[in-house]
């Protein structure tokens, strides 16, 4: 009871911290929202599933670029164009995942790494059509759209913000729904001891591919959102920096945690955004801030939170 | 009464480059009976019940259960066969609540039973825990048990499979004179609803428990018959204390 109290407090507060909100945290907190959805994403396998992915960057940019290339070179309008990137993220994730979760440990993490490099590089091999660091700036045909009889603005601040959060909310409830349930305990029990999992009779490699899937699925739905939304793709969310800044996010706010991406996603960016108007070596401090966390609190926040205070938080 | 083959291998091999770990091994086991598996420290026995199994593969052989040919089949079917094992180190999941250590196999055993729901899984999951005395201590982390408790965890999770073969591998080990005697009492309370297969070096535990016992040595079987045959068979004593 408490604990879908929390996530709906959570939620409801998101909802009407914007009605205050200066227009610059507005527009920052729908970035971060979206960021976040990506981060839950990531959690789903490295937290839960214990598989430290490091190239979820390419999920990220398979919903992005799909999402944003269909948009700018098609008229298929902007629900689908989101359609068709999630897909694209969902099938590229499966295909990854027949092939990395062939390997543990060490040698997921350079697999994932070196697949994300080439989706990075196969990006920037099609700078025709992908316009590479440059990127791809969308047409006005696609900053609006109509859905079920409603008219949505995309270059309307407000309307961007409740999309976003009705993103958020979505996500949130999948993972919750996912992780609380008979699936997320056996994913938690592969995280901890996948032979004594296997010899229980389930099917590890199955249930991983299955993590993977929804995790990589969940990370394209953010970059199309992304891509769509402020109306640009461009190859920088490709690169290995943000599949790190997933991996970042989430052990900052607690891996294994489901709200620990979304605190991890909001104190980060607010971090960099403060450091930085007061020196140029903000990535020092938030680099310092990480070593801290991770030598004193190796669970996250709020992995330490249910340590120490709430065990009953999911 | 006709005593109907549960498992049975044939040829079963296991070869690590030149070590013959488990070597032509024609071994059957009749269902209901407890059997004990004994044999001086790397003779194959963990090996041997490794590749029942399915932890590893054999490198020749077959094995066969309830007249199917399951040598090709990837363990975790095997466990829904009705194969559960149990490890010789305590391998439970030591942050979880004791709970969900018996839940996860609860749950896996349900699977079984389509149309269950998931209150069937805590039922069922209680049930396994009352029956090694547990169920006091569902709440607790499983990491922070005594050790006899852990190793009582990890044969709950065993029951709660369902099993129709549980294998116990040195289910003893590290436990005290008290638990081993309640151990014994729950091994036999356990074989009225499975066949038991225990791996076991301490032999007051084997002679009273066994109805038939299987002597391995060098990956072959050397001696099989009741604990009094074994207790006087040469062979077994000169494998055992290395005269002859």
């Amino acid at each position: 009871m408490r604990v879908i109290a929390l996530h709906v407090g959570v939620l409801a507060a998101l909802f009407l911290v914007q009605f205050v909100l200066p227009d610059y945290h507005h527009l920052a907190l729908t970035r971060v929202m979206l960021l976040a959805i990506y981060a839950m994403g990531y959690n789903m396998l490295f937290g839960y599933t214990g598989l430290l992915s490091l190239g979820h960057a390419m999920f990220f940019a398979a919903g992005l670029y799909v999402a944003g290339m269909t948009a700018y070179y098609t008229d298929l309008g902007v629900p689908l164009a989101f359609l068709i990137g999630i897909c694209c993220g969902a099938a590229l994730s499966l295909v990854i995942g027949v092939i990395a979760l062939r390997t543990t440990g060490v040698a997921f993490m350079i697999v994932t790494m070196m697949f994300g490099q080439v989706a990075y590089l196969t990006i920037t091999y099609f700078t025709d059509y992908t316009r590479g660091e440059e990127g791809l700036t969308m047409p006005t045909s696609a900053r609006s759209f109509d859905l079920l009889g409603l008219h949505v603005d995309l270059t309307n601040a407000v309307q961007r913000y409740n999309l976003a959060l009705g993103l958020l909310a979505l996500t949130l409830l999948v993972i919750f729904v996912v992780v609380r349930g008979p699936i997320g305990r056996v994913l938690i029990a592969i995280r901890e001891n996948e032979t004594r999992t296997l010899m229980l009779g389930f099917d590890t490699f199955r249930m991983k591919l299955g993590a993977l899937v929804l995790s990589g699925t969940i990370s394209a739905m953010a970059g199309a959102a992304y891509g769509l939304m402020f109306a640009y793709v461009g190859s920088t969310f490709a690169t290995i920096q943000y599949s790190i800044e997933a991996l970042l996010f989430t052990l900052l706010g607690g891996a294994g945690t489901v709200l620990g991406p979304l605190l991890g996603s909001i104190l980060m960016f607010y971090m960099i955004d403060i450091t930085s108007e007061y020196t140029q070596a903000y990535l020092l401090v938030t680099g310092v801030a990480l070593v801290v966390l991770v030598l004193f609190f190796p669970k996250g926040i709020l992995g330490t939170i249910r340590e120490r205070w709430l065990p009953w938080l999911p | 009464m006709a005593s109907v083959s549960l498992l049975s291998t044939k040829g079963l091999s296991r070869h690590f480059g030149g070590l013959k770990a488990v070597d032509n091994v024609d071994f059957t086991i009749i269902e209901g009976e407890i059997r004990a598996l004994i044999g001086p420290n790397g003779a194959g026995k963990t090996t041997f019940v490794s590749l029942l199994a399915g932890r590893i593969a054999p490198s020749a052989g077959s094995i066969e259960f309830l007249g199917k040919d399951i040598t090709d089949r990837p363990a975790h079917k095997r466990v829904r066969d009705g194969i559960a094992y149990t490890f010789q180190i305590t391998s439970i999941y030591p942050t979880l609540t004791v709970f969900d250590n018996v839940a996860l196999s609860a749950q896996s055993a349900l699977r079984r039973h389509p149309g269950s729901k998931r209150s069937d899984i805590a039922e069922k999951a209680h049930e396994a825990l009352g029956r090694v005395g547990l169920a006091d201590r569902k709440g607790e982390k499983a990491g922070t048990m005594a050790y006899g408790h852990q190793r009582l965890l990890e044969v709950a999770m065993g029951l709660a499979l369902e099993p129709k073969l549980l294998i116990l591998d040195e289910p003893t080990q590290g436990l005290s004179d008290s638990e081993i005697e309640s151990f014994c009492r729950l091994v036999k309370e356990i074989a009225t609803s499975a066949t038991v297969l225990l791996i076991e070096h301490n032999m007051p535990v084997v002679m009273q428990l066994a109805d038939t016992i299987t002597v391995l040595n060098h990956g072959q079987i050397l001696a099989e018959g009741s604990p009094s045959d074994i207790r006087a068979n040469a062979a077994v004593q000169a494998a055992y204390l290395g005269t002859g």
